[in-house]
């Protein structure tokens, strides 16, 4: 049985201007101690998603319309408030993408870091301390014992990083959902951060969700990677397969345009057109209208996800039906 | 700021003192200690408060050791020695049933600062929770709260108090829950905005993925995080409240004779402007004197917590 399932999630906001379909229908499993990468580009519902499995939509106006999500028995999509607040922090824990914004400015680090530990695990204060500083060290951040007394703004960002990571692990949760953690950070930080992290990863023994628009970063990264776009997963795959044989045209597309790849001089590859309105209900595939390969089949039905080959799924009905094969 | 890191380099003997953790609040007051104003704003309204409350009590001292001026209850009349000039008994003066001035000028003081604190205190604890609960739950609890805020915003407060003064048994106790009662709207409005703004802040957001109920939300991550105009607001409350006791007490509705508060003193200086101007001098200097001190000190804590001019 997976750690986590995720069944036919929709994430709605309804806002002045329509409903907006931010997450429209997503299902996905992880195991213990796996990495799943969420890619996408920005807007493509991969954070809500995140955000939706822990509550964390704004409601109004966000409301999670359908769905399940299966955590060690819990629903957390339809439990009570008490049963999801026993789990987030606790079982489950976020990292985000800001670290300059993620700490309360007016709490010495060493209030923030036991305080999920105080609340969890109702330990006494001189415990969490020593578990915190052991996390701190942990973390890799020099002379723990004095910086604990620091402040948010004594840290730079790459620093605060590693406290929230601390502050996310102390509970040793069975999962962590990392929201871009270094799109905020500078490059060379960014590695050791993500280095950090599957150490973590590795003593703990977590299993992982990388939310990031990064593509090197998650195939360095992860086991298993979903492309999500404008609210949909368009491809699952294993990361190997997923990276060099792609059953999704935008996944290919995606590959086509990662500069890394391209020789020196050549145009850069791009995918025309822009991302559909989500307010507006979309008929078919929401890749159609600026799919190289799309046909008019393409915007009949809504597609559905296909396992065409093990655990490699897409959601093109071209590739589902065999009319076309990619490269 | 210079860098921790750099100065741990360069000093190792100073580096307990630097890493302790510098807060916000510790920056907040060096630079309020740079403003001259208002650290003279904060040495007059302590010294004026120590005077106030230390100052009656020594006339239990043993009269070997007390000064002459200082040997006066405020209450005691002496119909021999009305409406004297300052002299080197009554060092300032006397009023018209012969009671001494200074001790009354002290003893008033005393209840003109305890209205303003209490009274701030009171505004201050329901403002806050009402504006942040108001911010922080929203949706309609935070449109039915603001509504409340706005229609009691309406009511021509002053009145509001008087009304309350003569329809209930005076006591000084009332005065400050009164005044504390209706000051809190501004506050409530304050750090329901500023509330409204940190909740979309990622630190909250984290704290509700830790499993952090809402209740220790608002207490510790919210709350600390608007103290900084609260307390610009609140010493800027305090002058404002004493006004309105000094006015309540000069309409008699106030403290009531023997009592003494500044604003009954300069009502009574006021009725005796002619014969026994040092009543009204000597009173209003020493209100208008704590009015400005506190002002000053406001004035600066809002520079030093750099919030923008909070609006009254």
């Amino acid at each position: 049985m997976p750690l986590l399932q995720v069944e036919n999630l929709r994430t709605y906001f309804h806002t002045r201007n329509g409903v907006v379909r931010a997450v429209n229908g997503v299902s996905f499993a992880i195991d213990k101690g796996e990495t799943l990468g969420i890619v996408g580009e920005s807007g493509s519902g991969k954070s809500v998603a995140g955000y939706s499995l822990l509550g964390l939509i704004p409601q109004p106006p966000g409301r999670i319309e359908s769905g399940r999500a299966m955590f060690d028995g819990v629903d957390l999509l339809s439990c009570p408030r008490h049963a999801l607040q026993k789990i987030r922090g606790k079982r489950i824990s976020m990292i985000f993408q800001d670290p300059m914004t993620s700490l309360n400015p007016y709490l010495r680090i060493e209030d923030q870091l036991i305080e999920p530990l105080l609340i969890h695990d109702r330990i006494d204060r001189s415990v969490a301390m020593e578990m915190a500083m052991q996390m701190l060290k942990q973390v890799g951040i020099q002379d723990a014992a004095t910086r604990i007394q620091c402040y948010p703004h004594e840290f730079s960002g790459g620093m605060r990083q590693r406290v929230m990571i601390a502050m996310a692990l102390i509970t040793r949760p069975d999962l962590l959902i990392a929201d871009e953690p270094t799109t905020a950070l500078d490059v060379t930080v960014q590695a050791q951060i993500l280095e950090l992290i599957k150490k973590m990863q590795n003593d703990l023994g977590m299993a992982v969700i990388l939310i990031s628009h990064d593509l090197g970063v998650v195939s360095g990264f992860c086991d298993r990677v979903l492309v999500m776009y404008a609210g949909r997963i368009m491809e699952s795959a294993a990361t190997d397969d997923l990276f060099y044989r792609p059953l999704h045209p935008y996944n290919q597309a995606l590959q086509k345009s990662r500069p890394a790849l391209q020789s020196k001089g050549a145009e850069l590859y791009t995918i025309r057109g822009l991302p559909p309105d989500l307010s507006k209900p979309i008929a078919g595939c929401a890749f159609a209208p600026r799919c190289e390969h799309a046909n008019d089949g393409c915007s009949l039905n809504e597609p559905e996800l296909q396992e065409l080959e093990p655990r490699h799924h897409t959601s093109c009905v071209r590739v589902q039906k065999g009319d076309l094969k990619l490269k | 700021m210079p860098s921790k890191t750099l100065s741990k380099e360069r000093a190792p003997l100073e580096l307990e003192a630097a890493d302790k953790g510098a807060s916000l609040w510790s920056d907040a007051w060096h630079r309020l200690a740079k403003n001259k104003l208002a650290i003279a704003g904060l040495w007059i309204v302590g010294g004026l408060s120590l005077l106030c409350f230390l100052g009656p009590l020594t006339r239990y001292l043993p009269a070997a050791i007390r000064p002459a001026g200082l040997s006066h209850s405020y209450e005691e009349q002496n119909l021999d020695a009305r409406v004297t000039p300052p002299d080197a008994r009554h060092w300032l003066g006397t009023d018209q049933l012969g009671r001494d001035l200074l001790s009354r000028v002290l003893f008033g003081g005393r209840v003109s600062l305890m209205v303003g604190l209490c009274a701030t205190a009171v505004s201050l604890t329901i403002g806050v929770l009402y504006g942040a609960i108001a911010g922080y739950l929203g949706g309609k609890l935070d449109a039915i709260m603001m509504r409340i805020v706005d229609i009691l915003y309406s009511l021509p407060l002053a009145l509001f108090v008087i009304l309350l003064m003569v329809l209930v048994k005076r006591s000084i106790l009332l005065i400050f829950v009164a005044i504390g009662a209706v000051e809190w709207l501004t506050m409530a409005r304050i750090v329901r905005g500023q509330v409204m703004s940190l909740k979309k802040q990622e630190f909250i957001e984290a704290a509700i993925a830790l499993g952090l109920r809402k209740r220790r939300i608002i207490l510790r991550h919210l709350i600390p995080n608007v103290l900084g105009p609260v307390i610009v607001y609140a010493t800027l409350t305090v002058p404002g409240v004493m006004l309105l006791e000094a006015f309540l007490s000069f309409l008699g509705l106030g403290v009531q004779p023997p009592m003494s508060s500044w604003g009954s003193l300069i009502k009574e200086g006021a009725d005796w402007m002619e014969d026994a101007p040092w009543i009204l001098i000597s009173a209003g200097t020493v209100f208008s004197l704590a009015l400005f001190s506190l002002n000053f000190l406001g004035d600066g804590l809002r520079d030093a917590l750099d919030v923008r001019a909070a609006k009254d």
